[in-house]
């Protein structure tokens, strides 16, 4: 279980986070939804550690982990799986030898053992025949099932998508949602999924929260916000250009503004 | 006064730098006594400082031999002192030119890699990636590098000082027509242990400069190809900044040191 509360970030005097709160209960998949820009990477990266809080509270488990020391935090990271946006394969490695990483550093397996659950990983996202390919060789849609064999790999109790979808084609996205359903439903894995693909947040979600001005501005069940009459929420999930959220940025999309006449 | 008001922003910013280099070493220090030991880390990063560098450094050892002599003979023959041109070789190589030069290719050649390295790391969130996969990028990737550099940077030294003094035998034996047995037992009255162990303990230290500023810089990339290419500038132009600087000091420590 994941509960965060008047959690605030701000970097450069820009406040990104600005007193967010938000729950994600065991064997939950939650999906998050908002404009580019406005926090949904940065709070992963606060439940994971890279960032921390300027303030606020971020429980995993149960444990409070704002305040932990590297040490303490390590023992929650291996809990969490972290699937980044583009992949973050280590380019020095194979892909077998980055899938392997968290079994060779962290765990005493032989070399059969290691090559067998590679070879599971990669199968259970599509891939096969891989292990001795660097990431330069790959497609940026390979690259990213790469890193989600990677996390599997871990076997966690957590895992953080950061658009996992994105850049892949429309098939093997349905076979990476449907990773994802199979990692609730089997492994009762917790998730938190960020993206921009609504058909996604439709298809894997529990329940979707949409972010706004560093807040959660809806939180609800896949329906509740499919039906949501929220205007920011409704033009967001019907992306559509013109609306709330846009006259708010002061943008105007889909015109062509003439020069008057000299 | 003024003059100090002046350079206060310059000396706030260098001391500074100097003490997140102080950080990282120490962070270096930590982690290196901290289990799990992987040698094989730091035998890929050796492999690349040691037989990576060996032949640049060879190279240019050899013709600073040669340089050496020629330069030398210029004067030594107008005061028929040519038979100690060796003496001069053996001494200015092994004292201080072929280690500030070795250190100087290793800092260009090692030093700027692993700032690229490290900075296109941070850039593309494979660090950060360490981080959540719970490795500490400074044991995993700081540490073998700079054990690396520390081991492999005398070792070069090392071979830098004998081609170097085989260099200027070249031109002694065949263009001064100096006699070949003579040329080695000039340079070995010449040289004592402190001549080359103050050359060898010199570059320890420079080791440890260009490991801390490559691994520093690199980890503090900000932005994109851009970013990589202004940090691994910058780690060149400082490690061979601070590498002189610490010619300078131990020069003048080992001066009064062994003065007698």
């Amino acid at each position: 279980m994941i509960e965060i509360r008047n959690l605030y970030k701000s970097f450069g005097g820009k406040q990104i986070l600005n007193g967010m709160n938000l729950t994600v209960r065991r064997g939950e998949t939650k999906v998050i939804i908002g404009r580019s820009g406005v926090g949904k990477s940065v709070l992963l990266k606060n439940i994971v550690g890279l960032i921390r809080p300027d303030a606020g509270s971020i429980k995993v488990n149960g444990v409070e982990v704002t305040n932990l020391e590297e040490r303490e935090y390590n023992k929650i990271r291996m809990e969490i799986g972290f699937v980044f946006q583009g992949g973050a394969l280590f380019d020095s490695m194979s892909v077998g030898e980055n899938v392997a990483f968290v079994l060779n550093e962290f765990m005493d397996l032989d070399k059969k053992t290691v090559d067998d659950r590679v070879s599971d990983a990669l199968a259970l996202v599509g891939l096969k025949d891989v292990q001795e390919l660097m990431p330069s060789q790959l497609s940026g849609g390979m690259r990213k099932r790469v890193s989600l064999a990677r996390v599997l790999c871990m076997e966690p109790q957590i895992i953080l998508y950061d658009e996992p979808t994105s850049e892949v084609d429309p098939i093997t996205a349905a076979a990476i949602n449907n990773l994802i359903i199979e990692m609730r439903d089997k492994l009762k894995v917790t998730s938190i999924v960020v993206t921009h693909d609504m058909n996604m947040a439709y298809k894997v979600a529990d329940s979707i929260a949409m972010f706004y001005h560093g807040q959660v501005i809806a939180d609800g069940s896949v329906d509740e916000i499919r039906h949501s009459k929220h205007p920011v929420v409704y033009q967001f999930i019907h992306g559509e250009a013109h609306g709330p959220i846009t006259e708010d940025e002061s943008l105007v999309f889909g015109h062509i503004i003439q020069k008057p006449n000299s | 006064m003024s003059v100090f008001i002046l350079t206060k922003p310059w000396m706030f910013r260098w001391l500074s730098y100097i003490g997140q280099l102080a950080i990282l070493f120490g962070q270096v220090v930590y982690w290196a006594c901290t289990p799990p030991f992987k040698p094989y880390r730091f035998l890929i990063q050796a492999k690349r400082v040691g037989p990576g560098s060996f032949l640049i450094a060879a190279l240019v050892s050899f013709f600073i031999g040669m340089i050496i002599a020629l330069q030398m003979a210029y004067l030594m023959v107008q005061l028929s002192a040519e038979i100690y041109i060796p003496n001069v070789i053996a001494l200015s190589l092994t004292r201080e030119l072929a280690p500030v030069l070795t250190a100087l290719i290793v800092a260009g050649r090692v030093g700027a890699g692993i700032t690229a390295e490290i900075g296109s790391m941070v850039v593309t969130e494979q660090v950060e990636a360490l981080k959540a996969f719970a490795v500490n990028p400074v044991k995993y990737l700081v540490v073998p590098r700079f054990l690396a550099l520390v081991i492999m940077l005398p070792v070069l030294t090392i071979f830098a000082d004998i081609i170097g003094i085989y260099g200027g035998y070249i031109i002694c034996v065949k263009k001064l027509g100096i006699n070949g047995v003579m040329y080695w037992q000039m340079v070995c009255d010449a040289l004592q242990l402190k001549d080359v162990a103050t050359g060898l303990i010199k570059t320890i230290f420079f080791a440890i400069v260009i490991a801390t500023v490559g691994c520093h810089q690199g980890l503090n990339v900000r932005g994109g190809a851009d970013g990589v290419g202004n940090a691994t500038t910058a780690s060149v132009v400082r490690s061979f900044i601070l590498i002189i600087m610490f010619d300078c000091a131990f020069t003048f420590i080992f001066y009064f040191l062994f003065k007698s």
